[in-house]
């Protein structure tokens, strides 16, 4: 039988390395689901540029933050890209108001088939990285500054004696909290203001709110505002945490799909939970289960290998893996979305 | 019509006279190249055009089905490597032996009992048992002088098979993820493909024992002969010295044997990459000549009934999602021939180079702009966008260093820039992917019987 502290100590070890990163994964993966929902139930489009837009708007955030670090201005034991966020949004809001007119809207006005509308957000999605690559380079790129850890595994361990440290990134806390007052926003955007409610009754039926009087044209601005603001958040919190790489927000899209079909596709919780689905099932897939088993079995039982279910390069298989499940058995997802 | 037959003849005329000016003024040899990288992707773009020209059905993975044709190129043509198939051929057997139990026995199980918890079980305790022979299995394999082989190597067959061969697991896999997604909504299949892309790349570079992950296969058998081969065989050698005799005659006696080198290495150059030529164009005349004969069938007329009214064609009884399966099919299997194709001309097969945006945008493209739904439309698209982009890379540099000419040339700024030229190439497709779309639907050569 092992002892409390060896429970407590795998506990500790459990949430170090698989909880904590999992929580602060997956309010990025919801942020990124949340904007691809809302397209999707109000554009009705599936759209493929989500994830190099993110990688747009956190390449505005990083010129922005090294202009600011240049001149000396910095925020505290808080990232400098906190203070160069807002100007990302608004960066955002343009680029993507822009697309929308030169690109979608015509689309939209010829009422044409969704998959054409799928296929010009590929060509976004590409325009869009060009963009990133050729200002910021393909490298990968750390920007984040301020405090790194708000509790150190040094700490952790001096304050409680047990042998596993608890680290939390600053980086991780400010996406739980971040993610939280946004959703609480976007929800009560969604449930309570006039706009919100205009927008979910043309999600619904879009000819019925078009005899009530809602005025498409807004309705369609509000969303890609409200997805530039998701999206530039979701982007910069992911590149706070695991550093800027262009490629790597664009293998983003197939966890965040997963996670919309997951959750439901148009349905803004379904999204949430299902940016958490994935995020937990990508970590306990991939996290090495050896030192949590040697806390908590006896010594004979202790196993030699990594105990690791898939090794890390397969994570995109996970999100896919979970994906077929949910189409093999549950097209609509966990939170009854629009299916044909 | 006959505006469409001059559409035709002015595109191909424009496009060979291009080919025959790089021809004359840089070199033949670079010609040819483009050539046949041109036949390689209108193969790969009339596959595509299948998929979306007929049926509407969105591809977002063809970099994923042209790998595994290439993938297929090394698993048939080079030889096998005894070592490592003493070593851990039979474990690995074994691990696919269990890993295909169990997915019947969880399939079996999943129909006969309908419980979930059964089925979950059977896949963990298979999961283990197969993850016990595959990981011992890999090691050894990849213990097998790892710098030179450390996987289990080919079949050693003729080259050409693995053509074939390509077709068929790339048709595999397509039947696969159309089984998952077709039936539910149109854009879940675009989004499945982009998985199962990545995943098959994934594969491929992470599992050394099969194809040597990102350390490459090189020097692939090739169909055509060396040419070091050409350059000392007899008869060659008095093939050139005849056609270029008058030549020759001209210059003094002392210099003409190095001339009829130089010429013969030339020349074996050339013969080589039209052989390629030969080949590749006998393909795609073959695929276009099957795929206009299925187009103008009864069933190409259902296939494009579907396309543009499915409620309509379910109605008069056809069953859609059979018919989207087989033509997903039939697209995927011509892109793995012109992936396998690829690596064959290439002669070696590098996991690394294979990135979304010159197998999967690209081939877009060329499909748009081409002429969605017309045959000789993917023909000319992959001919044109192929010497586009051959030809964005310096005109992106050039572009760049002209505009930032006032800066000096220490600059900071410029230097940075320059350095990301060839981004702008993926920045000018897009636009022109977009371009095309909104303004010219059709693309260059518009479908011809799109009304029934």
């Amino acid at each position: 039988m092992p002892e409390f502290t060896d429970i407590l100590n795998a506990v500790i070890l459990m949430c170090n390395f698989m909880i904590v990163p999992a929580l602060s994964y997956g309010s990025q993966l919801a942020l990124g689901a949340l904007a691809v929902t809302l397209v999707y139930s109000v554009l009705r489009f599936a759209n493929f540029a989500q994830g190099d837009t993110m990688a747009f708007a956190t390449g505005v955030t990083i010129l922005t933050t090294w202009m600011l670090q240049n001149s000396g201005i910095s925020f505290g034991f808080m990232p400098t890209a906190i203070l160069a966020m807002p100007i990302a949004v608004i960066a955002c809001m343009a680029y993507i108001l822009l697309i929308d007119k030169f690109v979608y809207e015509y689309y939209r006005s010829q009422n044409s088939k969704p998959i054409t509308i799928v296929m010009a957000s590929v060509g976004v999605m590409f325009i869009t990285g060009g963009i990133v690559r050729f200002v910021l380079g393909p490298s990968h790129q750390i920007f984040s500054d301020g405090a790194r850890f708000i509790i150190t595994a040094r700490e952790f361990k001096e304050m409680t004696g047990l042998s596993e440290g608890l680290a939390i990134k600053t980086s991780q806390f400010l996406t739980v909290t971040i993610a939280i007052m946004l959703v609480g926003f976007v929800f009560y955007f969604l449930q309570k203001t006039k706009t919100g409610k205009a927008m979910r009754a043309y999600s619904d039926n879009e000819d019925l709110a078009l005899l009530s009087g809602i005025d498409p044209t807004k309705v369609v601005r509000v969303t890609w505002i409200l997805v530039a603001v998701l999206t530039t958040i979701a982007g910069v919190l992911y590149g706070l945490d695991k550093g800027f790489m262009a490629i790597s927000y664009h293998q983003l899209l197939l966890p965040t799909f997963a996670a919309v079909i997951v959750g439901g596709i148009g349905s803004p919780i379904g999204a949430i939970v299902g940016g958490f689905v994935i995020s937990f099932s990508e970590l306990t897939m991939t996290y090495a289960y050896k030192k949590f088993l040697i806390y908590l079995l006896p010594e004979a039982l202790e196993p030699s290998g990594l105990v690791q279910f898939l090794s890390t390069e397969y994570k995109f298989a996970i999100s896919f893996v979970i994906l077929v499940i949910v189409l093999l058995l549950r097209p609509t997802g966990i939170f009854k979305g629009k299916v044909i | 019509m006959n505006q469409y037959k001059a559409r035709l003849f002015i595109s191909f005329s424009m496009m060979i006279l291009l080919l025959l000016l790089v021809g004359f003024f840089q070199s033949w040899a670079l010609c040819l190249t483009i050539v046949n990288l041109c036949l390689i992707s209108a193969i790969m773009a009339l596959g595509v055009n299948i998929q979306w020209g007929y049926a509407g059905l969105f591809n977002v993975g063809i970099m994923g089905f042209a790998a595994l044709g290439g993938m297929s190129v090394v698993l048939i043509s080079k030889n096998s490597v005894p070592q490592a198939l003493q070593a851990g051929g039979l474990k690995m057997l074994l691990a696919l032996f269990f890993l295909a139990a169990t997915v019947a026995a969880a399939v079996y199980l999943h129909k006969k009992f309908q419980r979930k918890s059964l089925v979950i079980l059977t896949i963990l305790i298979g999961y283990f048992i197969t993850r016990y022979f595959y990981s011992d299995a890999t090691q050894s394999i990849e213990a097998v002088n790892p710098a030179l082989t450390g996987y289990l190597g080919g079949l050693g067959l003729p080259v050409l098979f693995s053509w074939i061969a390509g077709g068929c697991m790339a048709a595999a896999a397509a039947w696969l993820i159309g089984k998952i997604s077709l039936g539910l909504r149109t854009d879940y299949l675009a989004i499945a493909t982009l998985g199962i892309s990545e995943i098959i790349l994934a594969v491929i570079k992470n599992e050394d024992w099969l194809v040597r992950g990102v350390k490459n296969v090189t020097s692939i058998p090739r169909p055509v002969p060396y040419e070091i081969d050409l350059q000392q065989a007899a008869w060659f050698q008095d093939m050139i010295a005849k056609f270029y005799s008058k030549s020759l005659d001209i210059l003094p006696v002392a210099d003409q044997a190095t001339a009829l080198k130089d010429y013969i290495s030339g020349a074996s150059i050339l013969l080589v990459k039209i052989s390629y030529t030969g080949l590749f164009a006998s393909v795609l005349l073959l695929l276009i000549v099957l795929a206009s004969l299925a187009l103008n069938s009864p069933w190409g007329r259902m296939i494009r009934a579907i396309r543009d009214n499915e409620i309509a064609a379910s109605a008069m009884g056809k069953d859609i999602t059979k018919r989207h399966l087989q033509i997903f099919v039939i697209g995927s299997a011509i892109v793995g021939v012109a992936g396998a194709m690829l690596v064959t001309y290439d002669g070696q097969f590098t996991p690394g180079s294979y990135i979304p945006l010159r197998f999967t945008f690209l081939i877009w493209v060329m499909v748009i702009v081409g002429g969605s739904g017309n045959n000789l439309g993917s023909v000319i698209g992959g001919f044109v966008i192929w010497f586009l982009w051959i030809m964005a890379e310096p005109v992106g540099f050039w572009l760049t260093d002209l505009s930032t000419s006032f800066l000096n040339s220490e600059n900071f700024f410029r230097q940075h820039l320059l350095e990301h030229a060839q981004y702008i190439r993926l920045i000018f497709m897009g636009l022109v992917l977009l371009l095309v779309m909104r303004f010219s639907p059709d693309g260059i050569l518009p479908e011809t019987n799109k009304k029934l």
